[in-house]
């Protein structure tokens, strides 16, 4: 038996490659670099290593390729837009990740017992958080790039591993973020057991865990359907589980709650562009001609997760969990861009996926600012009058919920224009109703928010505005002039995504 | 020259530089923003002046690129029906920021933001009227909720948050309906030849009757909020209420006629057929309105619920007249809607001054305000003739238009709304009595009267509804020839009056 050695392109995979390089690194710095430098030294590298990685991408921006490892990965427009989305949320949410305040001293120690006192007390902050974070965004990289099965399978593990471990980093009320971890762990191990379930019945459909060789089969209409509709449903159940639509959505509250706000922030915004960009290539391509079989279901999916994630929002009085419920809704949102199945559908998913996870890590960046002596304050109630205190960032978290509320002049409002239009050019009506309908109500409790903080007089019992680090603050407004700034003028984003947004197969 | 884009750069300029004032300087910053608004006055009567009034066509038009993937446009013009509106709201703004010199004291925030917010919703009600990309106009519709938001809910009074709240989630509510049929009209203009949203495009799309049946009740139902027509009326009463005099007369007298203008410039032109289905349904709620609101406001005890109710009454006629499609109706619709922003102006500043002086709105508190402030109390009462249409004021000869022009097609809806007038001369004569007339109530004999600057506030306003009254046909000059271009353009006509043969 000869051993073929693989052909890999290495200028197409070098932004995938910088970041696991980086994170490597990032290992060793953890295990070399004394404990004073070590915070800052982490920081320069990951977001060195981001950057690096960004101008790669850019640099390969017009190259096509669907061999750039063996036919396992696919390098072309889509892939380019969403790998440079998932990269500038990731930078953002660095910015925010470097407030080692939100981490726990040493994750090894048990909550509460001297070891982890001890570990407060002498300053040995641990930074596991960046190498961590970097393995995520690989795996987030790979994730919606990869063109057969088994990749796509380890793109899902690489990004959701590290996650499982970050959500329970928290500094404050360790339980609940170890609770959040574990139920995050196990909820998403089922998920990936169903993915895996779904992948093997797509093989025995088609004989072939590439994209290509099973579109062929669908397109050819030969395989027995059968295998074909369970493969369908158990790799939906498995990416719907990851973007946390309904009746798969149960992690997330408590996971949003749970783990510590920057990665809240980092999961709910980076996770989303790579689990979408990933379904709407499998969507887009592989499953394109079964379209019959799987839409109508889905367009349901669709529609009970807006009205779901909208209704259940208004009960909320926790801001980490309202904004959670907001993105379940949004996830429904963002289906129907799936169930367009037009080259509109993928431009405005695009767009929507970029304008709404900037948005997430701007409102999550702004959450971890409101505290009190025991650490950040999400019970809503105690956000009264926070416009009085502090307008300006209360009038930038206002900015953000206007976006996800969708209001016009916000990126929000371009971004849902354009899906719902894009999804009722393929008649999905009923979609877009609901969409409207589900937007309506989730007006109601952003405004509520909004009320609160402006409309209420503040109640004295400690809460206060942390003054934000010059890093915060950088995260803060450059999320809030981007959602302004694609809401007022978003025509050269457009633009660049219409030339660039095309599969290639 | 860029008119339309100029008119609504000057009020953003002005919120700038009242942005960069410092904030002790209270004074400072109400002058400039009077200035501002003054300014922005002078440029719309210059511009007003250049607009040729025979020309059906939009005029002064502006048209760049602005989302091309969508095919949106930031596209401008005007013609008699728009003029006439953002004439109004440019007269109206400098009114009111003279009349509620101290308005903003109360607020939750300082006075600079106030007038912030002020000049920003001076831009977008200029540039919801100018619009003639729908996006454009939809962008405005919406974002312009947020400053009377922030207006309602940060320097009103009582219930003033649920009050924004209540306005806000029932005009979002409408908005995304009208959101939907936008959508549907998106996509079949790419179907038939390339999406666009300029309005002369859509109005040419072809779609089946359904289709047209649906998305006209998508807008309908958007301006039926904004207008309001009773039953989605319930908003307004407690807005009003809440709001400073000052929002409330930018609120009732401006916004709520981007209500009924979108009724004409939108549902008329974009659906003429579904237009027609609806007409009987909408005149029925428009005579419902009409004797509603009359009704309700002879009950009120707060004089500024009562104003509210008056002014739902006073939509009613303006459908009325926008659906009965004869041009007499249309001018009459047309007309009334600016001769309401005055008399409606008229009421709510000199009923605001009214609660400030006494400290209540109820309006069994004040009483003999005759003998203690004459000049107030004459105000109050011309207002309140102009309300209820006395003739010699502006509002008789509108609500007479409108009356006459409904007549000829849909007699019997004009005699019921004919009970309207009945019902206005008791709802106004009744706190005209309560409040002016009588013996002096406890409380009430110390009350100043109007000062130099309120009555420099009020005199244009009562100026121009005296004046219209006896001699509008500087505006119907203008209107005329814009109504029967939407009656002729939807192929509509009026009926002939054939007494003779009597075949009709």
């Amino acid at each position: 038996m000869t051993f073929t050695a693989p052909v890999l392109n290495y200028t197409l995979l070098s932004p995938m490659l910088i970041l696991l390089g980086g994170a490597l690194i990032g290992v060793l710095v953890e295990a070399f670099v004394s404990k004073a430098l070590r915070p800052i030294v982490q920081l320069i590298l990951t977001v060195g290593t981001l950057v690096l990685s960004l101008v790669q991408v850019w640099r390969i921006r017009d190259e096509e390729s669907t061999t750039a490892a063996m036919g396992s990965v696919v390098i072309d427009g889509p892939a380019i837009l969403l790998q440079a989305s998932i990269l500038i949320i990731s930078i953002i949410s660095v910015f925010l990740i470097a407030d080692t305040d939100q981490f726990t001293a040493l994750a090894a120690a048990l909550p509460g017992s001297d070891e982890e006192r001890h570990a407060v007390q002498t300053g040995n902050q641990v930074t596991e958080v960046y190498p961590l974070t970097l393995f995520a965004i690989s795996g987030m990289m790979l994730f919606p790039v990869s063109t057969d099965l088994i990749t796509l399978f380890v793109a899902l593990e690489m990004l959701s591993l590290p996650l499982y471990l970050l959500a329970g980093l928290s500094r404050r009320r360790r339980l609940a973020s170890q609770e959040a971890a574990l139920k995050y762990f196990l909820l998403g191990a089922f998920s990936s057991a169903f993915f895996l379930f779904g992948m093997a019945y797509l093989y025995g459909y088609s004989g072939s865990v590439t994209f290509a060789g099973i579109r062929e089969s669908v397109v050819g209409g030969s395989g027995n359907d059968v295998l074909l509709l369970i493969g369908i449903a158990f790799v939906s159940i498995g990416l719907l589980f990851k973007v946390g639509a309904v009746p798969f959505h149960a992690w997330s509250p408590d996971v949003y709650q749970g783990a510590p706000t920057p990665v809240t922030g980092f999961m709910a915004a980076a996770t989303k562009v790579a689990a979408f960009g990933a379904m709407l290539r499998i969507y887009y391509t592989v499953f394109a001609n079964a379209e019959w079989s799987w839409s109508p279901l889905l367009s349901a999916i669709a529609i009970i997760t807006m009205l779901f994630g909208s209704l259940v929002a208004i009960a909320q009085r926790d801001v980490k969990r309202m904004l959670a419920y907001s993105s379940i809704a949004h996830a429904g949102f963002l289906l129907a861009g799936v169930i367009a199945l037009n080259k509109a559908g993928l431009e405005a998913s695009i767009f929507y996926l970029f304008a709404y996870g900037v948005a997430t890590v701007g409102a999550f960046a702004v959450v971890t600012l409101v505290r009190d002596s025991g650490g950040e304050v999400t019970d809503l109630n105690r956000w009264k009058g926070l416009g009085k205190r502090s307008p300006w960032v209360a009038a930038t978290f206002a900015g953000f919920l206007l976006a996800f509320a969708g209001i016009p002049l916000t990126s929000g409002f371009i971004g849902k224009f354009s899906i719902f239009s894009a999804a009722y050019e393929n008649g999905a009506k009923g979609v877009v109703i609901a969409g409207v309908l589900s937007s309506a109500v989730a007006a109601f409790f952003y405004i509520r928010v909004i009320v609160l903080m402006f409309f209420t007089d503040p109640i004295q019992d400690g809460t206060s505005i942390e003054i934000p680090s010059i890093l915060t603050r950088t995260a803060i407004s450059s999320s809030i002039v981007l959602t302004i700034l694609l809401g007022v003028y978003p025509a050269p984003l457009l633009t660049m995504i219409t030339n660039f947004s095309t599969f290639i197969r | 020259m860029m008119w339309l884009t100029l008119l609504m750069v000057l009020p953003l300029v002005g919120s700038v530089v009242v942005a960069g004032l410092p904030k002790a300087n209270e004074k400072l910053t109400k002058q400039v923003a009077l200035a501002t608004t003054l300014v922005v006055l002078g440029t719309t009567i210059a511009m007003a002046v250049g607009f040729e009034r025979d020309n059906v066509e939009l005029q002064f038009v502006e048209k760049y690129a602005w989302i091309p993937s969508f095919g949106i446009n930031y596209a401008l013009g005007i013609d008699g029906l728009a003029l006439v509106l953002i004439l109004m709201s440019t007269i109206l703004a400098p009114v009111v920021v003279l009349a509620g010199w101290n308005e903003s004291h109360g607020g939750r925030w300082s006075v600079k933001t106030f007038y912030i917010l002020i000049l920003v919703l001076e831009t977008m009600m200029i540039g919801v009227f100018a619009a003639t990309d729908l996006f454009l106009f939809y962008v405005i519709f919406e974002a312009m909720l947020i400053p009377v938001y922030f207006l309602i809910g940060g320097y009103g009074t009582g219930e003033r948050s649920a009050a924004a709240v209540k306005f806000l989630i029932y005009s979002l509510f409408g908005g995304l309906l009208m959101l939907a049929s936008i959508i549907a009209l998106y996509v079949m203009s790419g179907a038939q030849g390339g999406h666009t949203f300029d309005l002369a495009a859509l109005s040419n799309l072809e779609m089946s009757s359904t289709t047209q049946n649906f998305l006209f009740l998508g807008f309908f139902i958007a301006f039926a909020i904004k207008a309001p027509l009773w039953p989605l009326h319930t908003w307004l009463p407690d807005a009003a209420q809440s709001a400073t005099p000052g929002t409330s007369v930018l609120l009732l007298g401006v916004l709520d006629k981007v209500g009924t203008f979108g009724m004409i410039r939108y549902c008329l032109s974009l659906f003429p057929e579904a237009s027609k289905t609806f007409t009987p349904a909408i005149l029925v709620l428009a005579v419902i309105s009409i004797i509603y609101g009359a009704i309700l406001a002879i009950g009120q005890r707060d004089l500024m619920r009562l104003i509210a109710f008056t002014s739902i009454s006073h939509f009613g006629f303006i459908t009325m007249g926008i659906f009965a499609m004869t041009s007499q109706s249309q001018s009459g619709a047309t007309l009334y809607m600016f001769n309401h922003g005055f008399s409606t102006a008229a009421l709510f500043l000199v009923g605001g001054w009214m609660i400030s002086r006494r400290g209540s709105s109820t309006i069994a508190d004040f009483g003999g305000l005759q003998r203690v402030t004459p000049v107030m109390a004459w105000m109050f009462f011309l207002a309140g003739m102009s309300s209820l249409a006395l003739p010699g004021l502006s509002s008789f000869v509108s609500e007479f238009l409108v009356l006459v022009g409904t007549f000829t097609r849909y007699p019997v809806h004009a005699i019921i709304a004919t009970f309207g007038i009945v019902l206005a001369a008791l709802y106004i004569l009744i706190p005209v009595q309560k409040a002016l007339h009588g013996p002096t109530t406890p409380g009430n004999e110390n009350l100043n009267d109007l000062n130099l600057r309120e009555k420099i506030a009020i005199a244009p306003v009562i100026a121009i509804i005296v004046v219209l009254g006896f001699y509008p046909s500087p505006l119907l000059n203008v209107i005329n020839p814009a109504a029967s271009h939407v009656i002729a353009q939807f192929g509509f006509s009026d009926p002939v009056p054939n007494l003779d043969s009597g075949d009709k």
